[in-house]
């Protein structure tokens, strides 16, 4: 098979990008200032006994590299320890938060790809232009606005409209399907709207530049020679060799997307990873830190995996 | 080094000496958005720098009462400690630019360093530095940069640091293949073979020609570094005690402004920051634009469709 070991390579790539996270993870940690102990047991005058059974019930008596290594052992078997401000396990307090930030997300990226890819194109096409004038310099606009202010300002706009904050109405009593699924729909809205304007004005300044560069190549010249439509030249010419890059930047950009979250959560207090990270600062909960911050990285890596062999199956070109 | 000195004497003629007035000339020309961007970014750096002379009221004097209304004495109306939002907005200005101008410096520095040695180099130190790069690069900034200012606790000093430790891979990157062009060529050669040591051939001839590249690197760094401290301001992890433009935000938002209907106290930061990060993209992508040749060639989008001139273009045509 093509380029076997350039997938093999990738993998062993992201496996050891991982396994760095994991020892920035660890390493951080123990980093932070005070002794461990005062930190963990909360008790700012405990009695040396207190604080030595706390040490062993902590295993932070063992040497750093015995506790790296236990660290590392109960990570592989999906322990991520306990929360502090809710005792209860980070795994699967991650897992709730998880469920609930992908579909928001995910509403927010698409809207994101398809407004961004349209306008990109559209400015790219009419170079030139008022048209391209207009797109670009509504991209740059959004492209620009910190996310969380964004967000503020739909929420002044939308005030009374649609709902500002959480994920469903808590005073809905036994609601039909119908209803719930329009309420949850209703305060989906306005966090993927910011989550997708921000995206959108990224990728459309994006896509407009990969598509003049392709734009500007000769079989462009040769399919207008030729006499094909306009719509046929720039979908199955142009917008296909700009896809390359396109699809490279939006996957570089999903490091943008887990930063976006964060702030897009704590605006509307949806209750995602994002919102556990604002929280798990604020109580300074750091097993909660640690862990969605593992989550995030790890996402982050998979999804980079899986742009870099997206682009080696859309590009015949990469042998290596 | 008897390796390639008599050869292409042709090809060292043919790269078009281009002075520093030349670059900042044709970025112009070429981009007249260039004006736009350095022209607001002045803006703002005189209004920051001047917030002692020019600022209208004291920074810690209430003027009036708790989110005051825009009015004829206080035109952006006045924030959650009564204090003038124009004055606010001028020494937050002062902040967010020290914070970050200083975050991108670190970056610039370290970035500078890694890429220049890994392109002057090559070989496994190249290698090694572009693996690390690697890593850095995938590994998402904002989430990191929280627990570290988290763990660190809020101070100006750390945020600066930790913005300035994670922004440095993209710099690296493009500085490194910079470098391992300029390296090939002749003049470097015979800078080498002269006798000349690795330092000064990096300071006399690499660092020259890589500078124009790394300040337009430098442009869209300060654009990052700024949003990154607006986003940690909000989630609560700056100086408290600094009045950032971030932090005008967090305070807006925590102290209700929304829902007090006091608009004034929680648009202008923003519009203020994006300023600041749309003035940087356009100054720092326009001299990119004039400086990469590989975005120079025509772009022969379809309504302006001529051929493309292969011949009595320099180098970048071939």
């Amino acid at each position: 098979m093509r380029g076997a070991d350039y997938i093999v390579k990738r993998i062993v790539f992201a496996l050891l990008t991982v396994f760095v996270a994991i020892t920035i993870n660890f390493a951080l940690f123990r980093l932070a200032p005070g002794s461990a102990v005062t930190n963990l047991a909360r008790v700012p005058h405990a009695t040396p006994e207190t604080r030595l059974a706390i040490k062993r019930q902590f295993g932070l008596d063992k040497s750093k590299w015995q506790q790296y290594w236990i660290y590392l052992g109960q990570l592989f078997r999906g322990n991520l320890g306990v929360s502090f401000a809710n005792s209860q396990p980070v795994s699967s307090n991650l897992r709730t938060a998880l469920i609930n930030t992908l579909p928001m997300v995910l509403i927010g990226t698409v809207f994101a790809i398809v407004l961004g890819t349209l306008t990109g194109v559209i400015a790219a096409w009419r170079r030139g232009t008022k048209t391209e004038g207009a797109s670009v310099t509504t991209a740059l606009a959004f492209y620009s606005m910190p996310t969380h202010w964004l967000g503020l300002m739909l929420v002044i706009l939308f005030a009374g409209v649609l709902p500002t904050g959480g994920m469903s109405n808590e005073f809905l009593l036994n609601p039909s399907f119908s209803t719930h699924v329009k309420d949850l729909a209703e305060h989906i809205a306005l966090p993927s709207l910011t989550l997708g304007l921000v995206l959108y004005g990224e990728y459309t300044l994006i896509v407009r530049s990969a598509m003049l560069e392709t734009l500007g190549e000769d079989y462009i010249l040769t399919a207008r020679a030729k006499g094909f439509r306009a719509g046929a030249i720039l979908r199955r010419h142009a917008l296909r060799n700009a896809m390359l890059p396109i699809a490279t930047l939006i996957a570089l950009s999903l490091g943008y997307i887990v930063a976006g979250a964060i702030l897009v959560e704590t605006v509307f207090s949806w209750p995602g990873i994002g919102r556990a990270v604002y929280d798990a600062v604020l109580q300074r909960d750091y097993p909660m830190l640690q862990g969605a911050f593992l989550l995030l990285t790890v996402s982050v890596v998979f999804f980079n995996l899986v742009a870099d062999l997206l682009y080696f199956k859309l590009d015949p070109r990469i042998t290596t | 080094m008897s390796v390639v000195l008599q050869e292409p004497a042709a090809l060292d003629d043919a790269v078009p000496v281009r002075s520093r007035r030349g670059i900042v000339w044709e970025t112009v020309k070429r981009r007249p958005s260039a004006l736009v961007g350095a022209g607001l970014l002045a803006l703002v750096i005189v209004g920051a720098v001047l917030a002692p002379v020019l600022a209208p009221y004291d920074l810690h004097e209430q003027v009036g009462p708790v989110f005051g209304r825009p009015s004829w004495s206080h035109p952006l109306g006045l924030d959650d400690g009564g204090i003038d939002m124009v004055t606010l907005l001028m020494w937050g200005a002062r902040i967010s630019l020290v914070v970050g101008f200083a975050a991108t410096f670190v970056s610039m520095v370290i970035g500078g360093a890694i890429g220049v040695t890994a392109g002057y180099f090559g070989g496994k130190v190249d290698t090694i530095l572009m693996r690390i790069t690697d890593y850095f690069l995938v590994i998402p900034d904002v989430p990191l940069m929280i627990i570290v200012a988290a763990i660190w606790g809020p101070s100006l000093f750390h945020i600066v640091i930790v913005i300035g430790i994670l922004l440095w891979t993209s710099t690296a990157r493009v500085i490194r293949a910079q470098v391992k062009s300029v390296r090939e060529r002749v003049y470097v050669k015979r800078a080498r073979s002269l006798g000349a040591s690795h330092m000064r051939v990096v300071l006399r001839h690499v660092l020259p020609q890589v500078a124009p590249l790394l300040i337009a690197n430098t442009v869209l760094t300060i654009a990052v570094a700024i949003f990154d401290e607006t986003a940690l301001a909000f989630l609560g992890l700056s100086d408290p005690s600094r009045i950032s433009l971030g932090k005008m935000i967090e305070n807006a938002f925590q102290r209700a402004a929304i829902s007090t209907g006091a608009w004034w106290a929680i648009v202008p930061p923003g519009v203020l920051v994006a300023v600041i990060i749309l003035a940087c993209s356009l100054l720092g992508g326009a001299i990119e634009d004039a400086l990469n040749p590989r975005l120079r060639v025509a772009h022969l989008s379809a309504r302006t469709f001529r051929l493309r001139p292969l011949v009595g273009r320099g180098p970048e045509a071939l």
